[in-house]
């Protein structure tokens, strides 16, 4: 299938299609957060504090005056990027190490998955306190720890489709007229296990953004200046009996992105799935 | 012949026990510059640099120092807690049974919660229910559960003022306030497990439903109640068993959130505390618990679910 053939399917699912606007237009407001904000996020106003919603502050002010606006905007920069770099390093590392693991088999494969089913048998979120603990508390750390935390899952998928892949009569038949190991992989394999790994990287984007705000909410990720929609309900808990609503917006922010990711990633699976030809 | 499968499968959780001890273990090494100065900061005598670079073995090379500790680790002696210096043991036993008791309320809610929506979903297909249901499960992975911890304290505590927002009291001391304190943290705890166990189940039951001795059970004339109660269920709750069992996991790490914001003394504060403290053996500790933990529940579940499907031959 060529990638306009699989797009299209894609945005033929309805809930598919809306999400990939969605999450379009919050990585452009990602890429322009700094330029496009009313306010410095923690510009502090202390003649403005906590100021209900206005054409001045759109979403009101925290209890330092500052805007929650401007703090959403810069927190969805946060997001963004924490999710695409915690997916980079089980694309870049955990992926290749699978394809390696399940090709060649034997012993190394063997004690390979061990390792991997260890660390999958550790909660993500202890995972990530142990690592982020480890190497200090920021943002860049959580988002290295997530990483960690996603590699092993992606070494597992990889491994295990290419084992099926493996056994395919294409592979064979470039095996016998003489492909080295590293051709087969890269032209056979990686593209034939490349739709299932598409779809779990979409859905693991969504579980990034959630432990980063888990881990931020927790004070154990993105620290000042840096924003998190975590940090912004940090604080409106600090505030829960006079301000509640003040965790409202960034709320409604982590669930509908986390809610675009999973439709997204759900419309992939449809989309890319050879055996579901809907016209 | 069960008694071999058992010991086939207690070979398999062995190495996983001494990897994922390993990893835990190796946590140390990713502390940057030397971890001895990372924990007590930078005024700390050199005395005292150098007592707890031996307390640690630091001075010993890296695999002879995980033997050390492991050795120490299964004698139940974790050390002292950097902070305060407590013992690392003892400071786990007073959080374990607290954690414990969050973790199986929120495991009768994910199952409670999970049978209802889906049997009901199935029950009555396409109705308002099989709807609820559906949605639910979608949204009950995708909303984290701080939030679903705050929107409760906002309704139920500040709104209604039914029940406490915050605190503990454990279930040994005094039951029913134990019970009106851990509803709130319980519910916030079990909603992706409700939203998880929903969707396996409804897909499991909806495929028994289609299989032919249901059919056949139908065309012997059984009502819609008896189809999914005596013939289905049994059969779809199978695969859930492995769910569940993943969930326990899941659960054990969300505690940390939960007893964070609800203020319950157990394993995940002390953690989260320990990290704001640089308390490396304390995190050490609360880290190593939760995955013995996690592997011997999933061995548990492995056992248990080889008991209940006929299917398998030991």
């Amino acid at each position: 299938m060529s990638f306009k053939t699989i797009f299209k399917r894609l945005m033929a699912e309805r809930l598919a299609f809306i999400s990939f606007i969605f999450l379009g237009i919050l990585v452009i407001i990602a890429l322009l957060a700094p330029y496009i904000v009313p306010y410095e996020p923690f510009k502090q106003d202390l003649t403005k504090v906590m100021s209900p919603p206005s054409t001045e502050h759109w979403l009101g002010t925290d209890g330092l005056g500052s805007d929650i606006f401007s703090q959403l905007l810069m927190g969805s920069q946060t997001a963004i990027k924490a999710a695409l770099f915690a997916i980079m390093i089980p694309l870049f590392i955990g992926v290749p190490l699978g394809i390696l693991s399940g090709y060649f088999g034997g012993i190394i494969d063997d004690i390979f998955m061990r390792i991997v089913d260890g660390i999958i048998a550790i909660p993500a979120i202890i995972l990530a306190l142990g690592i982020t603990s480890a190497l200090g508390v920021n943002l860049m750390n959580a988002m290295m720890a997530i990483g960690i935390i996603f590699t092993p899952q992606f070494a597992r998928l990889a491994r295990g489709q290419t084992l099926q892949v493996r056994s395919e009569p294409y592979v064979e038949a470039a095996k016998i007229s003489g492909a080295g190991s590293v051709w087969i992989m890269v032209r056979h394999i990686i593209p034939n296990i490349s739709p299932p790994i598409v779809v779990q990287a979409s859905f693991n984007l969504s579980i990034a953004i959630l432990i980063e705000t888990t881990l931020s909410f927790l004070g154990m990720g993105a620290q000042q200046p840096e924003v998190s929609w975590g940090n912004l309900i940090q604080q409106g808990y600090s505030m829960i009996d006079m301000y509640p609503w003040m965790m409202v917006y960034p709320g409604i922010a982590i669930l509908l992105t986390i809610l675009a990711g999973n439709f997204l990633g759900d419309g992939l699976r449809v989309a890319l799935d050879p055996k579901q030809r809907k016209s | 012949m069960f008694l071999k499968f058992l010991l086939r499968r207690l070979l398999y959780v062995i190495p996983m026990l001494l990897i994922t001890t390993l990893i835990v273990f190796s946590l140390i090494l990713l502390i940057p510059g030397d971890p001895v100065l990372a924990m007590l900061g930078d005024s700390a005598t050199h005395e005292k640099v150098e007592e707890l670079r031996r307390q640690l073995g630091l001075d010993q090379p890296v695999m002879l120092q995980y033997f050390h500790w492991l050795n120490n680790a299964i004698h139940g002696d974790l050390g002292r807690s950097i902070f305060t210096g407590q013992l690392v043991d003892e400071a786990l036993m007073q959080t374990l049974f607290v954690t414990m008791q969050l973790v199986v309320v929120g495991m009768i809610f994910s199952i409670v919660g999970g049978l209802f929506f889906a049997i009901t979903s199935i029950y009555f297909p396409n109705s308002w229910m099989d709807y609820v249901a559906r949605f639910f499960g979608t949204l009950g992975t995708a909303i984290p559960n701080f939030l679903v911890a705050m929107v409760l304290i906002i309704f139920f505590s500040l709104k209604l003022n039914w029940v406490p927002a915050t605190g503990f009291t454990s279930i040994v001391h005094e039951p029913v306030s134990f019970l009106q304190q851990i509803i709130l943290p319980g519910f916030s705890l079990s909603l992706a497990g409700i939203a998880v166990i929903t969707r396996h189940l409804r897909s499991s039951l909806m495929e028994t439903m289609d299989a032919d001795y249901v059919r056949t059970a139908y065309s012997k004339g059984v009502s819609r109640y008896q189809a999914i109660f005596k013939h289905s269920l049994q059969n779809a709750m199978l695969p859930v068993v492995t769910t569940i069992g993943l969930l326990f996991g899941t659960m054990l790490g969300a505690t940390v959130v939960v007893e964070t914001i609800f203020a319950i003394p157990g394993m995940g504060q002390l953690v989260v505390n320990a990290i704001g403290q640089r308390d490396f053996t304390i995190v050490q500790g609360v880290v190593l618990v939760m995955i013995v933990m996690v592997i011997v529940i999933n061995f548990i579940t492995d056992i248990v679910y080889a008991l209940l499907d006929p299917r398998i031959e030991y």
